[in-house]
């Protein structure tokens, strides 16, 4: 691993690359004290490191043919297909609603927006479960508006985009708010229609906000598990998500098989994030 | 200056509350009484007596015996349960849906070969199998066969998990067999029933829970799950069907308790009239003579109990041992998943 | 702040109504409709059964629960943000992007892998957990295995949010004061610490409100217990699987309350930090 002097991504990989910061101003850094480092990562590795790496051990522990046959009995198999597809869907979807959203929070002006702009970041703050139990009430059996979305899969989904409302909209809203307006001024005085500009001048500005948004809701949504326990009940092969299919294993003390599946969720993860980090890399690059 | 003495006093306080806050949870559980040592038990159960319990350990505490003595508590499938307890989980009581979850605890050491030997053989409640259908019974589900028409959903937990799934799939299985007479009656039927069961829920609750969240036509439960339901303004009915079986829980008393005598006073209070009282309350049937209220629960004509069927033993390893038995065929062959 | 246009066209306007039109219809049902339900649900019979529904013994307990691993779990990850982000910032060594990544790595993990992740290493069956069972500290099933679940979730959320400001403060006012005489932990607590309060504060509410309302991580290690370690979250779903509605919608709308206002602070301090 390398390890560059110019940290222009040091913020964490979630983050589009800002504008390079000067070097000069800093002298260059010092090593840490053992102290700090090492307990540093002691206290990674007891709570993140090791527990992880032993649900990957735990898996591989009983060799490829265990892990390929836990990976595709036909109800972890039915889960992790309805899983991975659901939130492609639910990922595409915040990808269009998300940067309309983000769009009008930022370009449009009501009464109540404030108060809309606080609400998106509800999400993150409410409990799965929480969610979960409220979307029961209102589009479950007893619902008041006359559907009844449990034990579907639209169930599964609506509550998928409730969890992954706030991020396509939180990683496009900055970029709306900072972009150059002149642009888009002079494109409309040379006579260039809305969507045009918006095609041509607008959207390339945020493509990498866009994306980075909808890769995380994506991650978040392959590891869905609280809000999706009531609505979707628990049909195997009909609405049963990843996580309560491993939920299930161990509870059964399956943990094995649970953990085959958890690493199959895992490697899924890693895979979207990283290759978010090369394309946001390769971008931040070729600017 | 000012800001480390803030900074200095706030973690103080912090570290103060979350002291008290953790001297404050050391008393848990249930309510106490006044002086003496605190004993606490723990109770690891099946997954429909909670209310139950939470009604007895409280009348207990009332009662000079319970005085001292506070409870955990834990609730889940019966299999699983069994399983955990026979993996290290700390149990002063057992009390679980059927008696193979006790035996496997006898085998690992863990219960007395003699928890049976009183005059209940060891079951604290009974129950039989009924058929629980929406309020006012719209399909019209009464019987056995009744289960199997075409397009009829019926909700039924996994045999591999839930004791409560093994008695409803005897009690189906003896009605249609003549009592184990016909085994090849009985095995086609429950091939037509699994087939109606489009989820099979980890538990005898959870099983409750899914027809009441609006999935399936019919749930196959306990009576006092049905009576339980009811209970909570849930709107659903039910029906004893005329040839169904009686369900026994046994309870048990741990070998490696840290207090036999206080876990022993328990399950004497679970037995007395007064506790047997209170189990009627909540529906279940008593094992116990003379119980006021007992005369509510039906008799059906053709109840039949697990012995007709040839016993636990017998049983287990026929329909449900996890390799060979037949329930296990029959599931494997529906793609659910049969564990352990 | 970016000027507004402010003369549209017509066409401009059809189409800004119409964007916002089909955004607020999507939030409505969405994100404003379910909240609303769960007030009405709950307050529909008065505050008095709201009180009593959350005054029971157990839902107490579960209060009292929630906040204990909840301010554990604040606290083991302020020390380490802090930690973590200066070493991030202030400081060079090798391995320095693998640790900026497994700080990420918590964000991308599904909460009941996390469980099982933790069961793995601390459970009764696994070696060290064994055999710390056998000196007396049971991790899973109680207490500290739920303030290790909870860190987990929230690892990054402190880190994350002084990072920048830390960046941004630069080390002028460290080094001055390094060359002035004064100790690292002086200038650490009269320096860097004032500096970065308001984001500190940020990260902090942010964990807390991540803390309070995990479900899935603790739902896997805390076993079946009920009343001893059952935080709120999962008290909500007990009442709700035991036909206790009235119960349960009570717990969830505490819980969303305390959502809520941790917005609202949240936003606070990112004004203030502004």
């Amino acid at each position: 691993m390398t390890s560059d002097i110019l940290e222009t991504d040091s913020a964490g990989s979630g983050t589009p690359p800002g504008p390079a910061r000067p070097v000069a101003r800093r002298r260059s850094p010092s090593a840490p004290t053992a102290l700090g480092l090492g307990s540093a990562v002691i206290f990674l590795s007891l709570i993140v490191l090791i527990p992880l790496a032993a649900v990957i051990w735990k898996s591989a522990g009983e060799g490829p043919g265990f892990f390929w046959k836990s990976v595709t009995t036909p109800d972890a198999w039915a889960a992790l297909k309805l899983t991975i597809v659901v939130s492609i869907i639910v990922a595409l979807i915040n990808l269009v609603m998300g940067t309309l959203i983000a769009w009008v929070l930022v370009r449009d002006s009501f009464p109540g927006k404030a108060v809309l702009d606080t609400l998106i970041d509800l999400p993150f703050a409410l409990p799965t479960i929480v969610a979960g139990l409220v979307l029961l009430e209102l589009y479950g059996t007893d619902s008041p508006l006359g559907v009844n979305l449990a034990y579907t899969r639209v169930g599964v989904a609506a509550a998928l985009l409730f969890v992954t409302l706030p991020f396509v909209v939180r990683t496009v809203q900055p970029v709306l708010l900072e972009l150059d307006r002149e642009m888009e001024q002079a494109a409309a005085s040379l006579g260039a229609g809305n969507a045009t500009i918006f095609r041509r001048i607008i959207l390339p500005n945020l493509l990498p906000a866009m994306v980075s948004g909808t890769a995380l809701a994506f991650t978040r949504s392959i590891a869905e598990f609280g809000s999706t326990v009531l609505i979707s009940g628990n049909l195997p092969f009909k609405t049963q998500v990843a996580a309560v299919q491993i939920f299930g294993q161990i509870e059964n003390d399956n943990t094995a098989s649970a953990a085959a599946v958890s690493t199959v969720l895992l490697v899924v993860a890693f895979v979207v994030l990283v290759t978010l980090d090369l394309v946001q890399r390769w971008r931040s690059r070729r600017a | 200056m000012g800001h480390s003495t803030r900074t200095i006093a706030a973690m103080a306080a912090l570290g103060i509350s979350m002291s008290l806050a953790a001297c404050g949870s050391g008393s848990s559980g249930s309510d106490s009484g006044s002086g003496g040592k605190k004993v606490q038990l723990a109770l690891v159960a099946y997954s429909t007596p909670q209310a139950a319990f939470q009604q007895l350990i409280k009348a207990f505490q009332k009662t000079p015996a319970g005085k001292n003595i506070t409870f955990t508590q834990s609730y889940g499938a019966s299999g699983d349960q069994s399983r955990s307890v026979a993996s290290g989980l700390k149990a002063d009581i057992v009390d679980f849906s059927l008696e193979p979850d006790v035996t496997r605890l006898v085998k690992a050491g863990l219960v007395a070969s003699d928890w049976n030997s009183n005059p209940q053989h060891g079951f604290i409640t009974d129950s039989v199998v009924t058929i629980t259908t929406r309020k006012g019974n719209p399909k019209n589900l009464k019987t056995w066969t009744d289960l199997i028409k075409p397009g009829i959903q019926v909700i039924t937990p996994n045999p591999s998990t839930s004791g409560g799934a093994r008695w409803n799939i005897l009690a189906g299985y003896g009605a249609q067999s003549n009592k184990g007479a016909d085994q090849p009656a009985g095995v086609a039927y429950l091939k037509s029933l699994l087939k109606n069961v489009p989820v099979q829920d980890d538990s005898g609750r959870k099983a409750l829970q899914t027809f009441v969240g609006g999935k399936g036509d019919a749930v196959i439960t306990y009576e006092n799950e049905a009576l339980f339901a009811k209970q909570k303004g849930q709107p659903v009915d039910y029906t004893i069907p005329d040839s169904t079986i009686l369900i026994e829980n046994p309870i048990a008393v741990t070998k490696n308790s840290a207090h036999p005598a206080e876990a022993k006073a328990f399950l004497d209070y679970l037995y007395s009239p007064a506790g047997q009282a209170i189990w009627v309350k909540n529906g279940y049937r008593p094992t116990v003579q003379g119980v006021e209220g007992a005369d509510k629960f039906p008799k059906p004509a053709g109840l039949f109990t697990i012995k007709d069927l040839g016993g636990w033993d017998k049983v287990t390893t026929e329909f449900f041992d996890p390799q060979k038995g037949i329930v296990t065929g029959i599931e494997k062959s529906l793609g659910v998943s049969t564990g352990k | 702040m970016p000027e507004r246009s402010s003369v549209p066209k017509p066409n401009r306007t059809v189409s800004r109504y119409a964007l916002r039109l089909v955004a607020l219809v999507y939030l409505l049902f969405l994100l404003v409709l379910p909240v609303a339900l769960i007030c009405w649900q709950t307050f529909k019979d008065g505050l008095g059964p709201f009180f009593d529904a959350l005054t029971t013994h157990d839902a107490l307990h579960a209060f009292q629960v929630t906040f204990i691993v909840a301010l554990w779990a604040v606290a083991l990850n302020t020390v380490f943000g802090i930690g973590a982000a200066i070493l991030l910032v202030r400081h060079q060594f090798p391995g320095k992007r693998i640790l900026n990544a497994v700080i990420d790595l918590p964000l991308a993990v599904s909460p009941v892998v996390v469980g099982l992740a933790l069961i793995l290493v601390y459970g009764k069956f696994s070696s060290f957990g064994g055999w710390l069972e056998d000196n007396g500290i049971q991790i899973i099933f109680s207490t500290p295995g739920m303030v290790l679940a909870t860190v987990f979730v929230s690892l990054p959320l402190v880190v994350r949010a002084v990072v920048p400001v830390l960046e941004e403060l630069g080390d002028e006012q460290e080094q001055a004061a390094q060359t002035l005489g004064a100790g690292r932990w002086q200038t650490f607590r009269r320096i860097t610490i004032p500096g970065i309060r308001s984001a500190l504060a940020y990260g902090i509410v942010l964990c807390l409100a991540r803390a309070l309302g995990e479900y899935g991580a603790v739902a896997v290690v805390s076993g079946r217990l009920v009343g001893q370690t059952q935080t709120l979250t999962l008290y909500v779903e007990e009442r709700f699987q035991n036909f206790e509605q009235p119960a349960a919608f009570a717990a969830a709308t505490a819980l969303a309350l305390i959502a809520i206002i941790s917005l609202l602070v949240i936003k606070l301090l990112q004004r203030k930090a502004d």
